[in-house]
């Protein structure tokens, strides 16, 4: 596996950044507490049940996905909305501007939707002229500091409240301000004004109820809330993939998001729209848009051994319990989607060679598949995904050493004697070292993957009389 | 009491490495009564292998595997990774060829982690050990994860004369070798093995035990690098002593 | 727009048909607990407070009246059209406007009062949550704007769990465009993972129950 490709420099520089890793380690310590403390067996005891639910349903879901959007769109519509299907992202933008264009909206407010990054939405959207001003607290800062999410749950969680003082200091005009309630209350002033103000409101949405022709988004802060309440028109953008088949599967999945993402059993506002306000409301927007967006995903949907990867349903306790994840933080993933799940649906996305070190950035842990609320296997599907690298780079340039390695041991470990032999003359040449153990390496030998060890720690030297030999020298029994 | 054949798989690591291992194994199995059987052809599961996306080569080296042990009735191996490997992976090896797929799913029916051999094969959780000194255990991923082992080691321990078990913060995180991980991504391996080690220095442990030899390998490595005197011992190494 | 060309390529992806029916689902998972309504009192109590919420319990109407008075005294208010708030009598203390001229009055009373005053359509007692559906009695911005928000609601609503809810509301979407659970005051941890309350929603929630 070449170096080259893996951002080693960003990582070697995250690693040494002391403050940083306090941050991500304890602010995802914090989040793997919490999780703990309501999925346990006093406080969730059917946990394990709700898991093969939520695996369940997601599974019958993804497997059926053409009849529950048909589903879907027809109940949408028949609560007075409406449905775009977008196949990119820059369709989507395409269907906002148009709108916006139409309607004579230049003041959009957004609430947190990781699948809105994934589309670049809000640049797009600022080459034409339209304000796209995002309302949660952490993605807001990020907006005005030009920075990708940290985190699909936490995005700001590597900034400081002195990092926020300079952003808002230089970005708002305001005076310097650095407690952290005040500064929530500024964002919370200038925000309110854009929400009365805004002509169109986009959230994202957890899940799309097939029975309903609803959307249902999770939240604390009441932007979402705002962003869907406030502005005429109300638009929704979601990955094919969130449908779910009926109201009543919120109970499963309620129970798990929340307590997996951040430990709250609910999130402070669970909103179930479906759709304009009726006759008889007094408030809520005239017009709404389901937008349905593919970028992809059906082709994560025709691999029936990775298709479970879109089961996720967004909660960040991969993340949170990634020792990976805990040392090099999400801004050195590839993709907006960091941690495991990141490492799996990226290579899906984008092909597997864009980023050919990705799926390796794992030690197989498995902590991941552990806390997933809809049991999918990260490990194993690494594990294909690795297996896809090394088909697709075949005798291709940088990994020829690696492959050449591992066919030659392969070759001889199958035969017992040359191994045998191989192993007894390396015992011989290589250096003693002190107890057995190398501090050092010989200069001719400090290249490739020796050097690679060494640089973190000490290396075992062979051993003198390897098992074989010793079992070779026992007496035999009658 | 005599007790019947086991044959074992000492891993690569353990036969080049640290055959003391082997070595502490085949004398706890033997002190219980079994008959230790070695069979010399042994080598290497393929788990580097296919960790690494080398599926063609790890299937060369499960074909040896099941040839060499294609009768045995307990396979017993002293590491939790490979055990799984040979468990739960070989059956992915061979999707169109049934015969070997049997011959994977018989062998993985007959091969244990030694601590679990100890304790759901053998019935016993006192060996009659005896070793002075503050101990605390690393749960090895593939072991805790994927062969349900947390509780066996720990009663183990707990049975041995002398022995002070004292409980780590975070005993499941992973040490950081992962394979070919702990060197593509060696610094990020030796970020993870050092906040192992804050942990251990909390419990003040002068021994750290494990059923892997490579997280053994990791932490040794890194401790020694870090100039710290505490050892690390397998779990057949501490039954074994008298 | 799009629609027949990401249908497609779902039907392709697999292996299905157009109209072709779906498997059948796994049942509906909603166990349930059966608490009594005393029971239920004390969980939603234990959890609202838990989330720096406050309820007050009532013996009667009127007493629910005095309570509500008590809070809001000197503030500016805006109630709902909730018929149990006019039941209470809260509708008619003195400095609560219920009664608007249009949708676009109703807004701005939401945006500058200081509290808004709503009942709830049900209660939720293990998390404790209100749930407000959107119609003739309830509306959004209410309990939303305004930085502080009361909640009357007779305990006969208190349902035990979100499951006991969706087995009383299968279909939510039937008669409402929004059905909203409220769990306590609004809040972010984002900046430091230090909690906040009242960011952009209330910062204050306190639910009357009310035993009539």
């Amino acid at each position: 596996m070449s170096g080259a490709f893996i951002p080693l420099d960003s990582v070697r520089r995250t690693i040494a950044d002391a403050r940083l890793q306090t941050a991500i380690y304890t602010g995802t310590g914090r989040l793997i507490a919490k999780r703990q403390s309501t999925v346990g067996a006093d406080t969730l005891p059917d946990y394990q049940e709700l898991r093969d639910q939520a695996q369940r349903i997601k599974r019958h879901a993804v497997e059926n996905l053409d009849h529950y959007l048909e589903q879907l769109e027809s109940n949408v519509i028949a609560h007075g909305g409406h449905v775009a299907w977008c196949s990119s992202g820059a369709e989507v933008a395409d269907f906002v501007l148009s709108l916006a264009k139409q309607r004579g909206a230049r003041l959009i407010v957004k609430s947190k939707s990781m699948t809105t990054e994934e589309i670049d939405l809000n640049e797009r959207l600022e080459h034409h002229q339209l304000e796209a001003v995002e309302t949660d607290l952490g993605e807001y800062i990020l907006q005005l500091a030009h920075e990708r999410p940290y985190h699909i749950v936490a995005p700001a969680l590597h900034k400081t409240r002195y990092d926020v003082a300079d952003i808002f200091t230089e970005r708002l005009g305001v005076e310097r301000e650095v407690v952290i309630e005040s500064q929530t209350r500024i964002a919370r002033r200038v925000l309110r004004e854009k929400f009365l103000a805004a002509g169109i409101g986009i959230t994202g949405a957890n899940f799309l109820v097939a029975d309903s022709g609803a959307i249902v988004v999770v939240e604390n802060e009441g932007n979402a809330r705002l962003s869907s309440s406030a502005p005429a028109i109300h638009i929704a953008i979601a990955g094919i993939e969130k449908v779910i088949p009926r109201a009543q599967d919120l109970a499963v999945f309620l129970k798990l998001l929340g307590r997996s993402a951040t430990g709250q059993p609910l999130t402070v506002y669970t909103s179930f729209l479906s759709g304009p306000r009726r006759p008889g409301e007094v408030d809520g927007p005239e017009e709404f848009h389901l937008v349905l967006l593919d970028n992809g995903r059906t082709r994560l949907l025709a691999d029936a051994r990775k298709r479970e990867s879109l089961f996720c349903i967004r909660c960040g306790a991969c993340l949170n319990h990634c020792p990976v994840y805990r040392k090099i933080g999400g801004h050195n993933y590839p993709w907006v989607y960091s941690g495991p799940i990141g490492a799996i649906i990226t290579p899906q996305f984008h092909g597997v060679l864009k980023d050919p070190w990705l799926s390796y950035a794992s030690s197989l842990c498995g902590a991941c598949a552990e806390v997933c609320p809809v049991k999918i296997d990260i490990p194993r599907l690494l594990l294909d995904l690795r297996s896809e690298v090394v088909q697709a780079r075949k005798w291709k340039g940088s990994t020829r050493v690696e492959q050449m390695a591992f066919r030659a041991f392969a070759w001889i470990a199958s035969h017992p004697r040359v191994y045998a032999r191989l192993g007894a003359f390396m015992a011989v040449v290589a250096p003693r070292g002190e107890n057995g153990w190398l501090r050092r390496l010989p200069f001719f030998m400090r290249l490739g993957v020796l050097r690679k060890w060494m640089s973190q720690r000490d290396l075992p030297a062979p051993a003198r009389q390897s098992f074989r030999q010793y079992w070779r020298g026992r007496p035999k029994e009658k | 009491m005599r007790r019947g054949q086991v044959s074992i798989f000492v891993t690569c690591v353990v036969d080049q490495l640290f055959p003391e291992v082997g070595i502490a194994m085949t004398e706890v199995l033997e002190r219980l009564g079994y008959r230790v059987d070695f069979r010399e052809r042994q080598t290497c599961c393929g788990q580097p292998a296919f960790n690494s996306g080398y599926r063609d080569e790890a299937r060369c080296l499960a074909r040896h595997f099941l040839e060499v042990f294609r009768d045995a009735e307990f396979i017993v191996v002293p590491s939790g990774s490979c055990t799984s490997m040979i468990a739960h992976h070989f059956t992915e090896l061979f999707p169109d060829d049934p015969s070997a797929l049997a011959a994977a799913q018989h062998v993985a029916n007959r091969t244990w982690e030694f601590s679990r051999f100890l304790l759901e094969v053998a019935r016993v959780e006192d060996v009659g050990a005896r070793f002075e000194g503050i101990v605390t255990y690393h749960d090895s991923c593939h072991a805790l994860r994927e062969l349900q082992v947390r509780e066996g080691p720990r009663r183990l321990l707990a049975n041995v004369r002398g022995l002070e078990l004292r409980e780590m913060d975070a005993a499941g995180e992973c040490c950081g070798f992962g394979g070919t991980f702990a060197v593509k991504f060696a610094d990020v391996s030796g970020a993870m093995a050092r906040t192992k080690i804050d942990s251990i220095l909390r419990t003040e442990a002068g021994t750290v035990v494990s059923v892997d030899s490579s997280c053994l390998m990791q932490l040794q490595g890194a401790m020694r690098r870090a100039g710290l005197g505490i050892r690390t011992m397998h779990l057949a190494e501490v039954l074994a002593s008298r | 727009m799009n629609r027949e060309a990401v249908l497609e390529r779902v039907r392709m992806a697999l292996g299905r048909k157009p109209g072709q029916p779906p498997e059948s689902p796994p049942p509906a998972y909603l166990p349930n607990a059966g608490r009594s309504a005393e029971q239920r009192v004390a969980l939603f109590t234990a959890a609202l407070e838990e989330l720096a919420g406050r309820v007050v319990r009532c013996p009667s109407r009127n007493a629910a009246r005095e309570a509500v008075s008590a809070l809001i005294a000197g503030k500016r208010t805006i109630a709902s059209g909730a018929s149990y708030l006019r039941a209470c009598g809260i509708t008619g203390i003195e400095n609560v406007h219920s009664e608007f001229v249009d949708a676009a009055a109703y807004r701005q009373a939401c945006a500058d009062s200081d509290v808004g005053i709503t009942s709830a359509d049900y209660a939720l007692a293990d998390t404790g949550s209100l749930v407000m559906i959107c119609g003739a009695e309830e509306s959004r911005l209410v309990s939303l704007l305004p930085p502080a928000h009361i909640a009357v609601v007779p305990v006969s609503r208190l349902l035990e769990s979100l499951d006991e809810l969706l087995l009383r509301v299968p279909k939510p979407a039937a008669g409402t465009s929004s059905m909203v659970l409220i769990t306590g005051p609004s809040r972010t941890a984002d900046i430091e993972q230090i909690l906040v309350r009242g960011v952009h929603g209330p910062g204050e929630v306190t639910v009357i129950l009310v035993d009539d």
